[in-house]
């Protein structure tokens, strides 16, 4: 039996799974697909609970965190190719011009 | 079958807003047909787009003007953020172009993106419906994303870009998932709606829900202030971005973070109250501490006022924690005097480096009231600010940010802060030490101080001065600001 339990006990598990994913993947591209991963469990949670709710908000909130997810990987991709010009690598252990 | 009203549109509830976004697309219109040594004259354009948008900041002060079924509010608090973020951006803008000449990074997109950012800040003080925060958030940090990645040939800005972004998104996330528990256990978005759901059901109260849903969208705001122990982004972010980018998010995203914060937690989530200030209380004396502690050890100015801009965030957040009249006047009043210190430091450091800024370490300023006693002395000026040192803006914020936390009874909170800024007063002299009492090893013939510089100078020191010395106007506005 699915109950809207189910779906936020998913959403809560890939949000973990997304979050164990950035902090232990090495590549950017990989870290970004794990902070998309993340975004849509978030969207689950919302769609879930609008569902349980009654109520539209949470479906609304999902197109706009769609729409600024879209943006961001135009922006975090165009970024990597920056720096993939002059490094000729996107792993994390390459970002170390600068250490304190 | 739900049918969605169509809600009624104010448009004057976003006007500041519209103006700037209208502006930048121009801008970026215009872009594309002027040739590269033409760029400064965007930064003028732009210039006239704040100038518009501060016009109507000012005109609307007093008149609250709510919009878009409740999604936008635009009072005295808003409004005051705003003329912090159009300051930021307008100081910002009379830096960038003697910079971005320099260091041949010369793109017209500058403008417009900083325009953008700056919208999305005023979105984020002015938003009460958390959809609208987050929107203001994301258009704010994608802009950010670019400009601090803007100098595209230099590895340290391109990884100061790539850092700033996967952190960011990173961060977004935990403050969305937030959102989304505190909408599950609210059945609303929109901050007054959740205060009064919270109110009626008291229940509530004990939710580890909605408990969860506050802890996560800390975390998310905390990350955009640079509050310990989510700064570690700050230092590389702010060392490798492009100098006047560096200054412009020092601090007008910080004061957009501190708005949203503010809003979200004083209107939305006073019921935990008690809750919150203990989180925060801990928050704040690490993010001052370890702020200051790591400062002492940074030889390159730029990363210094890094960890000091992490400093400062912490001495505001002894007046979130206080969340008395006093504290928070005090927060938007410290802001505000921020913004023209760390503008008029950061100006500084843009005149005194050369191209690709090999010279940036605090030796480099050496001996630079020999060569040019006025620019030392302004950059003393801004510095005694910063340590905050009587009559400067920097004294008086903290004074009423130290004062809310001992009238709210957070005394040991208050003698730490002190002691804190004690402790930074070593590393702000030593760049004076080095100005006043080492020969000068270089002669600064590269330095010139052009006509926006001085501009750009005198206004932040005058406002440094003028806050410092005559502070009451402005905090009345500011306590009259945090009525929300």
């Amino acid at each position: 039996m699915l109950t809207h339990h189910s779906y936020l006990i998913l959403s809560a598990i890939l949000f973990s799974l997304g979050a164990l994913g950035v902090l232990i993947r090495r590549n950017a591209i990989i870290i970004f697909m794990c902070i998309e991963m993340m975004l849509n469990s978030v969207n689950l949670a919302f769609v879930s609970l609008s569902k349980y709710l009654g109520n539209i908000d949470g479906q609304i909130f999902v197109f706009f965190i769609m729409t600024v997810a879209a943006a961001e990987a135009a922006v975090g991709l165009a970024l990597m190719i920056a720096f993939y010009n002059n490094r000729e690598s996107v792993e994390v252990e390459d970002l170390n011009v600068m250490k304190w | 079958m739900e049918t969605i009203a169509i809600p009624a549109v104010n448009l004057a509830a976003i006007m500041p807003e519209t103006v700037l976004s209208v502006v930048g697309m121009i801008l970026l219109l215009i872009n594309v047909f002027l040739p590269t040594e033409k760029k400064a004259y965007l930064g003028y354009l732009s210039l006239i787009g704040i100038a518009v948008s501060l016009f109507y900041t000012m005109n609307g002060w007093g008149t609250p003007q709510e919009g878009f079924n409740g999604s936008v509010l635009l009072d005295n608090f808003s409004h005051f953020f705003n003329v912090i973020f159009l300051l930021c951006s307008a100081l910002t803008i009379l830096i960038a172009d003697q910079y971005v000449q320099r260091e041949e990074c010369n793109h017209g997109e500058l403008y417009p993106l900083i325009l953008f950012a700056t919208t999305g800040m005023m979105f984020m003080a002015s938003g009460t419906d958390l959809m609208t925060i987050f929107l203001g958030l994301e258009v704010l940090s994608i802009a950010l994303y670019i400009l601090a990645g803007f100098a595209r040939n230099n590895v340290k800005s391109n990884e100061a870009g790539l850092k700033y972004f996967l952190l960011g998104a990173f961060s977004t996330c935990f403050l969305l998932y937030g959102m989304a528990l505190t909408y599950g256990a609210t059945g609303t978005t929109k901050i007054a709606g959740i205060a009064q759901f919270i109110a009626q059901n008291s229940i509530l109260s004990k939710n580890p829900i909605l408990l969860v849903g506050m802890l996560l969208m800390a975390v998310g705001f905390s990350f955009k202030i640079a509050a310990a122990p989510f700064h570690m982004w700050t230092p590389d972010v702010y060392e490798g971005a492009p100098t006047p980018i560096t200054a412009f998010m020092s601090a007008g995203p910080k004061a957009a973070g501190f708005a949203a914060f503010l809003r979200v937690f004083l209107v939305a989530l006073p019921m935990f109250k008690a809750e919150w200030t203990s989180l925060l209380w801990a928050l704040a004396v690490l993010t001052m501490t370890f702020g200051n502690i790591t400062a002492i050890y940074q030889n390159n100015i730029k990363r210094m006022l890094a960890y000091s801009s992490i400093a400062h965030a912490g001495y505001a957040l002894v007046g979130f924690v206080a969340a008395n009249e006093v504290g928070v006047a005090g927060i938007l009043f410290y802001l505000l005097s921020y913004t023209f210190m760390n503008l008029g430091a950061f100006a500084i450091i843009i005149l005194v480096g050369k191209k690709g800024e090999p010279n940036n370490n605090v030796s480099d300023y050496a001996g630079l009231s020999v060569k040019h006693p006025a620019l030392a002395l302004a950059m003393s000026v801004f510095l005694f600010s910063l340590m905050g040192i009587p009559p400067t803006a920097g004294f008086v914020g903290k004074f009423y940010l130290f004062s809310g936390a001992i009238k709210s009874g957070y005394i040991w909170l208050a003698i730490i802060g002190v002691l804190n800024s004690a402790a930074s007063v070593y590393y702000y002299l030593r760049v004076m030490v080095f100005m006043y009492m080492k020969a000068p090893e270089e002669d600064f013939a590269w330095l010139k101080v052009t006509p926006a510089f001085f501009v750009t100078v005198v206004i932040a020191i005058a406002g440094v001065l003028v806050l410092g010395v005559a502070p009451q106007y402005f905090l009345k506005l500011a306590q009259i600001a945090v009525m929300i």
